[in-house]
C-alpha cells in the first residue's frame, strides 16, 4: 500500500533564510543612524563639561586660552568659539554666492545650451573635480591662486570699499576669508552644479516645447518654464555646497590666517573657521582642551547637520512638483 | 524629371558665418585695445575683456537682425557660455601646475624608499614616498572591507526590503555624506582611540575614513539596484525562489559592475581625504604594514608634512605627492566611468 504524502504546508510566513536576511540586511541600513547617534552621543559626552562651564559664553566669547600649573591642572581657561563661528559663516557664505551664478550658469549651458559631444565631456570632467582632495584645493589655492585673488581683492575695495563689508582696517589682503571663499566655491561648483543641472533636466518638456512654439527665444523658455520650475531645487543644492563649505579643514587651514578676533571684513586678512580650529590647537592640546575642541567639533556638527536636513528637505520637494 | 533640393532655412548661411567671424575678430582686436590703452593688464584682462565685448557685440548683431529679445538672447547665451568656461579653468589650472611643478619630484627612488633617515627639506634624490603609498593602499583596503558591507546593506535595505525604517534611511544617509571630515575624525578619537587603544594607529584612521565612505557607496549602489529592471525580481520569485536567493543569485549579480562603480567613487573619495588622517594615523615616516599598531604614514599626510617644511624642495616633494595622488584618484574615476557605462543585462 502506498502513502500519500503529507500535503504540503502552504503559508505566507517568510522561510527562515529571508528572516534572516532581513534582520541582516535591516541591522546594515541601521548603521547610519547608530553611526550618528553615537557621533552625537560622544561627542556631546567629551565636550559637555566644557559646555557646562562656558555655557552661552562659548557662542558668544571669542578668546580661547588656557593656563595651567606646573602640574598640568588646569588654573585658568576661556573657550569662545564666536570669532571662528564668524569666519566659518563668513567663509562659506563668499563660497555660495561666488559658486551659485557660475553652478546655476553651467547647469544651464549643460541642459540647453551644449552640444551632445561637450555635454558627456563636461559632466565627467566636473564629477571628477567633486573626487579631487581638498589638500590639493589648498596647496593649489595658496601657491597659485592666492597672488590672483589678492588683486581681485584689492580692486574690490578700491572701487566699493566704501561698502561696510569690503572695508579693510589694515593694508593686508593675504589670507583673508576672500580668499578661503573662492577656493571653497571652487570646491563646491561641482555639487552645486550636478543638483541644479538635476532639477533643471527635470523641467517638463511639454511646457519648454509650448514656449518655443508660442515663439520664445531660448532664454525666454529658461526664463518662463526652467527657472521657476527649479528655483527651489537649486536653493537646495546651494544648501548642500554651504554645508560642505561649513565643514571644510584641510583647505581652508592653508589658507587662512586664523586669528582669534571677530571680524566681518571679508577682504581683511583675519579670519577663522571652527574646523580648522580644531586642527590647529589639536596638536598642543592639553586633555582639558581636547574636551573643549569636541564641544567645538559638536556645534560644527549639529550645523552642518541642520542645513544638509534642510537642503535635503527643499531638494525632495522640488522633484515632485511642477508636473 | 528635377528634383528640387532640400532647403534649410535654419543653417547659417555664408554671411551669416562672415559675420560671426567678423565679430569675433572685432571683439578680440577691442579687448587688445582696451588693454594697451588702459591700466588694467594681464590675461584675466584679456579674457575678460574680450567676452564682454563678444557677448555686447553678438547682442547688438542680435537686435540689428530680429530685435531685442534676440538681442538678450544673445547676449545670456555667450555669458552662460562664458561660466561655464569658468567652471572648466580651475580644473585645467590645478592639472596643468601638479603635473608641471610635481614632475621634478618623481624619480624611480621615491618609489623605493620611505623618509624615515630623511626629512622633507633634504634634496630630493633621497628619501621617497613608500611608506605613503603603502599606507594608503592599506587604510583604504580596510576601510573598504569596512563600509562595502555596511554600504551595499544600507542599499539593499532601501531597494529591497522596504521596511518602515526606508525614508528615514535615506533621509540619514543624506546626512551622513554632509558629515565633516574632522567631525569623523573626532568621533573615532572620543569613542576609539582616547578610551580603547590610547594609541594612534592606521586602523583609527580607517575607522574614520569608513564613515565618510559609507555613504557614498550607499547612494550609489541604491541608484544601480533601483535601475535592475523588476522583471528580474519577479522572475525569481516566480521560479519559487525566496528573498534571500532572488537578490543573492540574480539582483546583485546583475548589478555587479554598478557596484564595483560604487566602491571605486567610494575609494576615489577619502583617497585624499586628509584631516582625519592628521587626528588619528600619527603619520610615520616608516613602512609600516600593521595597520593595528603604531602611526602610519599616508600619501595625504605626507604631502601635509613637506608642504608645511616650507623650503623649495619640501613643496617639490608635496606637488610630487600630490601628482601620484590625484593619478591614483583619475585612475580609480575613469574605471568607475568604464564600468558603468556598461549596460545592465
Amino acid at each position: 500500500m502506498s502513502t500519500v504524502p503529507a500535503p504540503r504546508e502552504l503559508t505566507t510566513r517568510p522561510r527562515l533564510s529571508d528572516r534572516v536576511f532581513r534582520r541582516v540586511v535591516t541591522a546594515g541600513g541601521l548603521s547610519s543612524l547608530v553611526i550618528l547617534g553615537l557621533i552625537t552621543v560622544f561627542l556631546a559626552y567629551r565636550g559637555v563639561e566644557v559646555l557646562r562651564q562656558e555655557g552661552f559664553n562659548f557662542i558668544t566669547k571669542s578668546n580661547w586660552s588656557i593656563t595651567t600649573d606646573d602640574a598640568g591642572n588646569v588654573v585658568e581657561s576661556h573657550f569662545g568659539l564666536a570669532a571662528m563661528l564668524v569666519g566659518t559663516i563668513l567663509c562659506s557664505a563668499v563660497a555660495v554666492v561666488i559658486a551659485l551664478p557660475i553652478s546655476v550658469a553651467t547647469a544651464l549651458y549643460l541642459n540647453f545650451y551644449a552640444p551632445p559631444w561637450l555635454k558627456k565631456f563636461l559632466i565627467a570632467v566636473i564629477d571628477m573635480m567633486a573626487a579631487f582632495p581638498s589638500i590639493l584645493f589648498g596647496i593649489w589655492g595658496f601657491l597659485v591662486l592666492m597672488p590672483s585673488i589678492e588683486y581681485w581683492a584689492k580692486l574690490l575695495n578700491r572701487y566699493l570699499g566704501f561698502v561696510p563689508v569690503f572695508h579693510v582696517d589694515a593694508y593686508v589682503f593675504t589670507r583673508s576669508p576672500f580668499v578661503a571663499g573662492v577656493i571653497l566655491a571652487i570646491m563646491i561648483i561641482p555639487i552645486i552644479t550636478s543638483v541644479s543641472r538635476e532639477v533643471f533636466s527635470q523641467a517638463p518638456l511639454d511646457r519648454i516645447q509650448a514656449a518655443y512654439a508660442l515663439g520664445a527665444t531660448r532664454w525666454g523658455m529658461i526664463k518662463a518654464v526652467v527657472i521657476p520650475h527649479g528655483r527651489s531645487g537649486v536653493i537646495g543644492g546651494a544648501m548642500l555646497g554651504l554645508g560642505r563649505a561649513m565643514g571644510e579643514t584641510v583647505a581652508v587651514f592653508t589658507v587662512l590666517n586664523i586669528v582669534f578676533q571677530v571680524n566681518w571684513h571679508v577682504l581683511f586678512g583675519v579670519g577663522g573657521n571652527v574646523a580648522s580650529l580644531i586642527i590647529l590647537k589639536f596638536g598642543e592640546a592639553s586633555p582639558y582642551e581636547i574636551k573643549a575642541l569636541m564641544a567645538a567639533g559638536l556645534v560644527l556638527f549639529v550645523l552642518t547637520l541642520l542645513v544638509n536636513a534642510i537642503a535635503d528637505l527643499i531638494v525632495k520637494t522640488t522633484g515632485k512638483s511642477g508636473k | 524629371m528635377t528634383t528640387v533640393a532640400p532647403r534649410k532655412p535654419w543653417a547659417a548661411t555664408p554671411a551669416d558665418r562672415l559675420r560671426d567671424l567678423a565679430i569675433f575678430l572685432l571683439s578680440a582686436v577691442l579687448s587688445y585695445l582696451v588693454v594697451a590703452v588702459t591700466p588694467a593688464k594681464g590675461k584675466l584682462a584679456y579674457v575678460g575683456l574680450f567676452f564682454i565685448f563678444y557677448s555686447v557685440a553678438s547682442g547688438i548683431a542680435g537686435w540689428i537682425k530680429f530685435g531685442r529679445r534676440s538681442a538678450a538672447d544673445l547676449f545670456i547665451k555667450t555669458l552662460i557660455g562664458l561660466m561655464a568656461f569658468v567652471t572648466v579653468l580651475p580644473i585645467l589650472s590645478i592639472l596643468t601646475t601638479v603635473i608641471a611643478k610635481g614632475y621634478r619630484g618623481i624619480n624611480l627612488n621615491i618609489f623605493k624608499t620611505d623618509m624615515s633617515l630623511n626629512a622633507p627639506t633634504d634634496p630630493l634624490n633621497v628619501g621617497g614616498l613608500l611608506h605613503a603609498i603603502t599606507g594608503t593602499v592599506i587604510l583604504v583596503s580596510v576601510a573598504l572591507v569596512l563600509s562595502v558591507p555596511l554600504g551595499i546593506l544600507t542599499a539593499l535595505y532601501i531597494t529591497e526590503v522596504k521596511g518602515r525604517f526606508t525614508k528615514p534611511i535615506k533621509f540619514l544617509v543624506q546626512a551622513m555624506s554632509g558629515v565633516p571630515s574632522i567631525v569623523a575624525g573626532l568621533f573615532i578619537l572620543s569613542a576609539v582611540l582616547y578610551p580603547i587603544t590610547k594609541a594612534y594607529s592606521g586602523f583609527m584612521a580607517s575607522l574614520a575614513l569608513t564613515i565618510l565612505m559609507i555613504p557614498t557607496i550607499a547612494r550609489t549602489s541604491e541608484e544601480v539596484l533601483k535601475l535592475i529592471p523588476n522583471d528580474l525580481r519577479e522572475a525569481g520569485v516566480a521560479l519559487g525562489g525566496t528573498q534571500w536567493r532572488t537578490v543573492a543569485m540574480i539582483v546583485l549579480p546583475a548589478a555587479r559592475s554598478g557596484l564595483m562603480t560604487a566602491v571605486i567613487l567610494g575609494i576615489a573619495r577619502i583617497a585624499g581625504e586628509t584631516a582625519p588622517l592628521l587626528l588619528l594615523s600619527g603619520g610615520g615616516d616608516k613602512v609600516n604594514p600593521n595597520p593595528f599598531h603604531d602611526p602610519m604614514g599616508s600619501l595625504p599626510y605626507y604631502i601635509w608634512k613637506s608642504f608645511n617644511a616650507g623650503s623649495p624642495e619640501a613643496i617639490t616633494r608635496a606637488w610630487a605627492g600630490l601628482l601620484v595622488l590625484i593619478t591614483i584618484v583619475l585612475i580609480l574615476f575613469t574605471a568607475a566611468r568604464l564600468l558603468s557605462t556598461r549596460k545592465v543585462k
